[in-house]
């Protein structure tokens, strides 16, 4: 008999999974494909429990339908007749208007649920929202919210489809998705290449994503920032840590610039914007120093000349506004692909 | 089963449904020829050879994903598999030629030609396939094909090299 | 009060090593004879099989009363507690009103013994409205019978407060229980901050926390010279700190419970609010220093930190679901899991730290079957195997990580001041005329 009761936890994946990606329009799969459907998954929790496979086969399905927001007619019937609610506990305009047009662009009906809190501070818990949505029929639910976890514990609450469009601090997978599609797009390829994620580590959920995202598929993750804001457990998920972003720079092929919270300055975690832009912003200066190539990617929204200075953000070597095309597509393939899993297990 | 055409076959086949197709071009009409995903895709980049002649300008080529209009979408939960759809030229006017390798139920075609609208309103669409496989769920037949299977003989495959291998044509 | 024989059972008394088959004889509310019984009884209750030990003792429960009886009352808890053993249980004072004056005591007490189960001990605030500010008039509360003082759920934050605490206290001969967590390096946490609440994005709870106030506490107390009790030690430093501390001869003694002696913070990996709990669950390494700290000797007691909630309240996001886990109905077969099965201890050690070592954190002349004390009796079937439903539990709260799961060894009788209080089953014919 054990004494320490530890169940199996998702061991860290790193050196697993080393699939390579593949050109985005191979024509692999014919339509009656007959081999095991790469997707069977309703909810999309995190990026932690996705096999290589898996997040390749939504990236290949962004591609399908990245081409629709060329058309004149921007919209394809995938989800006609369906419902998406966003229900956003925590306010994020950008991310609920990009699942908001995607769900569109599907013929999907959009209902959007403002809280920014006040719910909960009402007393109603994210549950009993979450069962009064589904009560309506709805089909898909988007949830932002500032509890890590919330995602995973309201798919246990409902029936509904659950999308995590970002948990607290733990995962943002849509993000990390969109940006490795980006990079996937801009390099072809994601395997071998060396990834530096910048900023406030151990507080971002997009720096997890991306952690398992780009490690799940052969990349090689650093993270690089102030001591106080990358604990040392991120080792344990399989990255490199770095506090001097100068011996990085040289090397990396994709820099990913988290945003700077202010709020993580009046916890007193690093002393001053100033200091931290001296030590970790991407400035011109730095950028001299990297490979001619280099990716600059950042979530949104900017702070100029504090991560990133304003030369930098709109140079060449930017995809910041690629990334933001990138995310319509992978999250209508996110919703294709979450309703057609549930279509089954219905 | 039982192999019923082999690539020489195939071959000459496709180049007696591009004369075929060559002859319909209206006057001053713009061709341009789209394939449906997978199979259709490969036949129509194989026709524009074979039609170069009757139209030297140049024709486009156009790829159909029909996946999100079939009507069993949502029977086909995470089978469906969704690729790019390549329309990069405007529909509207042209003399649009659609190629697939197989008709059966008709029921492809039907999502082909509802995809197919959204991008513009041509001229006039016309049906190529391989081979007409009877029994027919809606009312859409080829104005082309190769060959006509009996119904007795039941489900046909089409095979080609960029995908499969091999050219064929044979009898599951 | 009818006189009780329990006879030829496997009876263990810690406070003078007595571990033979024999019987136990009980009158007027009092233990009258172990040995060899031949006067005829009233009741004979037949304990083939069974371990005989004194009444086992819980110095660590949340009773919620006054105030949050939603989720559980000095009645309920009472027959959690014999239902699981216990014959004692000393209950914490945050509860609403939190237990800071005279008045607030002497109701806990009446209401104890209204619900008439097993004896209700009242643990005291540090301070007023545990704000951790003003001490709280721990010497009428102990006149009212208070067994001790802690301001339990939250740490005493404040050197000089708990300086001026432990001085205080001293007077009174009760000894200071505190929770250590120091709340700047705490914070927001909600799990053990390890390399497990970084992958799931959960703040931490560092063992640091935990041994930072140890550490300060050992040192005040040092010079004070009062008892110093730490609860629920869950870190391999708070183990060594204690260990060193006892080694000096300080006054200084640790209890650990169940749930930190079998659970790792890998069990938060599905955010199961059923394992959210403080101090946090911590580390195979630090369950095997606890482990090793009951065996030396470090660790003198077992307390199960029972600590109930209602199923909407826990049925939250993780984060914001409140702190606990139950324990008294689960308690004892959770630590023969934990150290009896794998062969850590044997029995008489695990009786003298659910029976003995607990009552002398309190000073109670409890914990023992010597004659003339308190006819306080659990009768343990060692080998009962069962399986845990929450649903069944005495308890309103279902909070319990183990729902579900078999367990072996059970209490089978409770008796409390000479009466029998628990049986099961109840109709075995073990308790004959």
């Amino acid at each position: 008999m054990s004494a320490a009761k530890t169940p199996d936890s998702a061991a860290p994946q790193a050196g697993l999974g080393r699939t390579t990606a593949r050109a985005p329009s191979a024509p692999e799969s014919g339509r009656g494909g007959k081999e095991a459907p790469a997707w069977r998954r309703k909810h999309l929790l995190g990026i932690e429990e996705l096999s290589a496979e898996e997040i390749i086969h939504v990236l290949d399905t962004a591609s399908g339908f990245a081409e629709v927001s060329t058309r004149s007619i921007k919209k394809v019937p995938a989800l006609r007749g369906k419902v998406v609610a966003n229900l956003f506990i925590e306010d994020s305009t950008r991310t609920r208007t990009s699942f908001s047009l995607a769900a569109q662009r599907l013929s999907a009906d959009v209902l959007d649920f403002y809280s920014a809190g006040s719910s909960l501070s009402k007393g109603e818990s994210v549950r009993d929202t979450a069962r009064n949505i589904e009560a309506m029929g709805v089909d898909i639910i988007v949830l932002r919210h500032s509890a890590a976890g919330a995602a995973h514990y309201l798919s246990r609450c409902v029936n509904t489809s659950i999308i995590n469009a970002g948990d607290g601090q733990h995962e943002h997978p849509t993000q990390a998705l969109l940006d490795t599609y980006t990079i996937r797009e801009t390099k072809g390829r994601v395997e071998g290449l060396r990834v530096a994620i910048v900023g406030d580590i151990g507080h971002s959920r997009v720096a997890r994503s991306n952690i398992w995202c780009l490690q799940k598929l052969g990349a090689e993750v650093t993270v690089v920032g102030p001591a106080t804001l990358v604990p040392k457990g991120l080792e344990r998920m399989g990255a490199r840590i770095s506090h001097n972003f100068d011996d990085v720079i040289p090397e990396m092929d994709v820099i990913n610039m988290l945003r700077v919270q202010s709020e993580r300055i009046s916890s007193r975690v690093f002393p001053s914007l100033h200091e931290y832009t001296w030590l970790f912003g991407m400035t011109p200066e730095r950028l001299e120093r990297a490979k001619p190539d280099v990716l600059i990617l950042h979530p949104g929204p900017i702070n100029r000349g504090i991560e990133l200075a304003a030369e930098v953000a709109d140079g060449p070597r930017s995809s910041i506004l690629r990334q933001v095309a990138n995310g319509l597509a992978v999250r209508m393939a996110v919703l294709f692909l979450v309703n057609q899993a549930a279509s089954v297990s219905a | 089963m039982g192999i019923l055409y082999d690539k020489v076959q195939i071959e000459a086949a496709l180049a007696t449904l591009a004369a075929e197709i060559g002859e319909s071009i209206p006057a001053n009409g713009q061709v341009a020829v789209v394939g449906i995903r997978a199979r259709g895709e490969i036949l129509a980049q194989r026709l524009i050879k074979l039609l170069a002649p009757y139209q030297p300008d140049g024709i486009p080529h156009g790829v159909l994903d029909i996946t999100l209009y079939r009507d069993d979408l949502a029977e086909k939960g995470p089978a469906a598999v969704v690729r790019e759809t390549q329309i990069g030229f405007p529909v509207t006017g042209k003399y649009v030629i659609l190629v697939d390798d197989v008709i059966y139920t008709g029921r492809s075609v039907r999502a082909a030609l509802t995809a197919l609208v959204e991008f513009g309103r041509a001229m006039a669409t016309r049906l190529v396939v391989l081979v007409d496989r009877p029994a027919r769920e809606l009312p859409i037949q080829p104005d082309f094909h190769a060959w006509r299977t009996r119904p007795e003989d039941g489900a046909v495959v089409v095979k080609l090299e960029e995908t499969d291998g091999i050219d064929l044509v044979e009898l599951e | 009060m009818k006189t009780i024989v329990i006879r030829n059972g496997r009876v263990i008394d810690p406070s003078r090593k007595l571990d033979q088959e024999c019987d136990v004889c009980l009158a007027d509310g009092q233990i009258q004879e172990v040995g060899r019984v031949g006067r005829p009884a009233e009741v004979t209750i037949d304990a083939e099989g069974l371990i005989v030990a004194p009444g086992l003792l819980d110095i660590h429960v949340h009773l919620r009363e006054p105030g949050q009886t939603e989720l559980e009352s000095i009645e309920t808890g009472s027959a959690a507690a014999v239902a699981g053993g216990f014959t004692t249980v000393a209950c914490m004072p945050n509860t609403e009103p939190p237990l800071d004056d005279e008045a607030a005591i002497e109701y806990v007490i009446r209401q104890g013994a209204r619900a008439g189960l097993c004896n209700v001990l009242p643990v005291g605030a540090i301070t007023k409205g545990r704000s951790g500010k003003e001490l709280a008039e721990m010497g009428r509360m102990a006149r009212a019978g208070a067994v001790g003082f802690s301001d339990d759920g939250e740490g005493v934050a404040s050197p000089a407060v708990m300086r001026r605490a432990l001085q205080y206290v001293a007077m009174f001969d009760r000894p200071i229980m505190q929770h250590c967590e120091t709340p700047e390096i705490a914070n927001e946490g909600v799990m053990h901050g390890g390399a497990t609440a970084v992958r799931l994005g959960l703040p931490g709870l560092p063992a640091i926390a935990e041994e930072l106030m140890l550490q300060r506490d050992i040192t005040l107390t040092s010079e004070a010279g009062a008892r110093y009790h730490a609860q629920h030690v869950s870190t391999a430093g708070s183990v060594e700190l204690v260990r060193r501390a006892r080694a000096k001869r300080l006054s200084v003694t640790a209890e650990v419970t169940p749930h930190h002696l079998l659970l790792t913070d890998a069990c938060v990996a599905t955010y199961d609010s059923n394992y959210k709990v403080k101090p946090p669950l911590r580390t195979a390494k630090d369950i095997a220093a606890c482990i090793r700290g009951v065996k030396d000797g470090t660790i003198t007691a077992l307390a199960s930190d029972h600590a109930p909630h209602s199923v909407a309240g826990k049925e939250l996001e993780f984060q914001r679901a409140p702190f606990g886990i139950i324990g008294l109905e689960t308690a004892l077969a959770a630590y023969i899991r934990a150290l009896i099965l794998p062969g850590h201890i044997d029995w008489p050690h695990l009786i003298r730290l659910m029976t003995l070592g607990p009552a002398e954190v309190l000073g109670l002349t409890k914990g023992t079957l010597q004659v003339g004390r308190d006819a306080d009796v659990t009768l343990i079937d060692p080998q009962r195997q069962w399986t845990v439903e929450a649903s069944r539990f005495k308890s309103k709260a279902r909070n319990c990580p183990w729902n579900g799961e078999d367990f072996v060894g059970k209490a089978v009788m409770t008796i409390v001041g000479g009466e029998v209080k628990y049986c099961e089953p109840e109709d075995d014919g073990r308790v004959g005329a």
